[in-house]
């Protein structure tokens, strides 16, 4: 708690060095208007044109968070205009490749764990397809499912699954493998069979773990979906939001769907923390 | 129908002979350990090719990898003036630029609780936001070459390593720091030899993570407007008219460059971080 004054503080001092920018950003159009119009303004008038204007280079933050109230909370959510629909439609994509994502990433560890030639195949793979900026493969991925008649969702959801995969199957290794030797020697002497053991300790002890790795796995996935509403013409989604802003120089559009994608990433990450605490709680672990 | 049966064949052979691999002594050794993997990869190449061949996939769908490799051969000249523009223009100098301010500011934050109080979490909050969302405003700002990319890729790297840093100049222990001051040694004494040196394992760290940012930045960022070479343009505009086999071509150098890059930072960090146990033994 003691923090809160310095987050704030910090939080506060970036507003103003926000504002100071968009003066500083935009001023040039502002002065280029009024010469235009045979007018000069004086310092106040200048200030109070870099903050209103209709595309400028930096919005101010009023403006950002006055049109995402505008298109959150003044529209019909089904409206095309609408960020709770862009926003529902990433929001669905990146969960359903999560949930996908992670379930084959833990298949796999669990495989990993219990097959020694898997872990010397499979393993330097995945940890070296971390170090590969696999997201250059999204587009191809999108225009190829879209060619044999796959679209919507799923080109999407797969991508998003397919960054999430690899953090869970690194972070589920660690932590399956984190027992330590007498907790697994304590299980044989109960002659207790590989699934008990997987089941009532490995699977228990990997949990921290595999929350660590849910937090970066739904960061990814978030990234994943939005690159891949990019290459789709851009029709619908926070990425498509975010081209169609960019073909037309509607800097407000653009902002508003980055913080609604922040918001949104803030958001998934904040509930798998609250589960993290309340699971890791009832385990007694914290 | 020949080629599936192959690939199949071919696969459960593989698997064998690397379970077979794994049981054997062999397996213990440096050989052994580069093997096995290396089977593996190679039976996926393997098998992709002869299923590609055997169920007659068109080339617009997923190419075999000989076309890939044959196309890389080719069009050599090409990959690596996209490489130089991505990579070395974009990636490298935005990854330099966002680590050493990442790096500067973490230190000079260091002095004050208050700062750090209030910068970690908001530090830790932006690392785990889609700031590659930042992309078209960036583009927008800096123009359509490099400098742009740049941009990204230093807004990507920046927080990372900055929460990394931070982290790090905080990991010498009490005993340590009390033993400085008994020698009566200065802030900056104590800086450079003793948190600087203790900090570096959090430092690489940080440095390691940001690799790949810098290139999903560079790469991703193009996707937005480029001139008309790089490796996210000559993605975007070769899948646009179903040159797939480019298309691959291209990710082969991304991964290439994305492991060589990684490769090289950990390098670095075990000439740097010899003492550390995770270096040893």
């Amino acid at each position: 708690m003691r923090s809160v004054i310095p987050i704030l503080t910090m939080v506060a001092a970036i507003v103003v060095i926000w504002y100071g920018a968009a003066i500083g950003m935009n001023a040039q159009w502002a002065r280029d208007q009024a010469a235009r119009a045979g007018t000069t303004l004086s310092t106040s008038e200048l200030i109070a044109d870099t903050w209103s204007q209709e595309r400028p280079k930096l919005p101010a933050p009023h403006q950002i968070v006055a049109e995402l109230w505008k298109t959150t909370a003044m529209m019909k959510p089904t409206s095309k205009r609408s960020l709770v629909f862009h926003g529902w439609i990433t929001l669905s994509a990146t969960m359903l490749g999560f949930v996908f994502g992670t379930g084959a990433g833990i298949l796999l560890a669990i495989g990993i764990v219990h097959s020694r030639s898997m872990d010397m195949g499979v393993m330097p793979w995945a940890i070296a397809s971390q170090t590969i900026p696999i997201i250059a493969i999204a587009p191809m991925i999108i225009v190829v499912l879209n060619s044999i008649g796959i679209t919507g969702l799923v080109p999407k959801a797969i991508i998003s699954a397919y960054l999430s995969f690899f953090p869970v199957v690194v972070g589920m290794v660690k932590g399956l493998r984190s027992p330590d030797a007498m907790q697994l020697d304590l299980l044989r002497t109960y002659n207790a069979s590989k699934p008990q053991a997987l089941w009532k300790l490995r699977f228990p002890a990997s949990l921290p773990y595999l929350f660590a790795s849910l937090k970066v796995g739904v960061a990814a996935s978030l990234v994943g979906t939005i690159v891949g509403e990019l290459p789709t013409g851009a029709i619908r989604g926070l990425g498509a939001r975010m081209l169609t802003g960019s073909y037309y120089g509607q800097t407000i559009q653009i902002w508003s769907a980055l913080f609604a994608a922040a918001i949104l990433a803030a958001g998934l990450v904040g509930i798998i923390g609250l589960v993290q605490r309340l699971t890791l709680r009832r385990m007694g672990a914290v | 129908m020949g080629w599936v049966v192959f690939a199949f064949v071919f696969w459960v052979a593989a698997i064998a002979l690397n379970s077979w691999l794994a049981r054997h002594p062999l397996s213990e050794t440096r050989l052994g350990k580069l093997l096995v993997p290396t089977i593996f990869g190679v039976t996926i190449l393997v098998v992709w090719e002869a299923l590609v061949r055997g169920l007659e996939v068109s080339s617009v769908i997923l190419p075999p990898p000989s076309a890939i490799a044959a196309k890389f051969a080719t069009s050599l000249p090409i990959l690596w003036v996209d490489f130089v523009q991505t990579i070395v223009k974009g990636a490298l100098s935005g990854y330099a630029i966002g680590c050493g301010a990442a790096f500067l500011t973490a230190v000079a934050i260091d002095r004050s609780k208050f700062l750090q109080r209030g910068l970690l979490p908001v530090g830790n909050f932006v690392a785990a936001l889609p700031i590659v969302g930042t992309a078209p405003i960036l583009v927008m700002w800096f123009g359509f070459d490099w400098q742009s990319k740049s941009a990204v890729v230093v807004a990507m790297v920046f927080f990372p390593m900055l929460v990394n840093t931070v982290e790090g100049l905080a990991a010498s222990s009490a005993m340590q720091r009390d033993l400085m001051k008994t020698y009566s040694a200065s802030y900056l004494q104590t800086l450079f030899k003793l948190r600087l040196p203790a900090a570096m394992p959090f430092v690489f760290n940080g440095l390691k993570i940001s690799t790949t940012l810098a290139l999903i930045g560079a790469i991703v960022a193009e996707f937005f407007g480029s001139p008309v070479k790089g490796m996210g343009f000559r993605i975007s505009t070769e899948v646009g008219r179903m040159g797939l086999d480019m298309v691959w071509a291209e990710i082969a150098v991304a991964a290439l460059a994305g492991s060589a890059f990684y490769g090289a930072v950990a390098l670095i960090e075990k000439g740097v971080t010899f003492w550390h146990p995770s270096q040893r033994g």
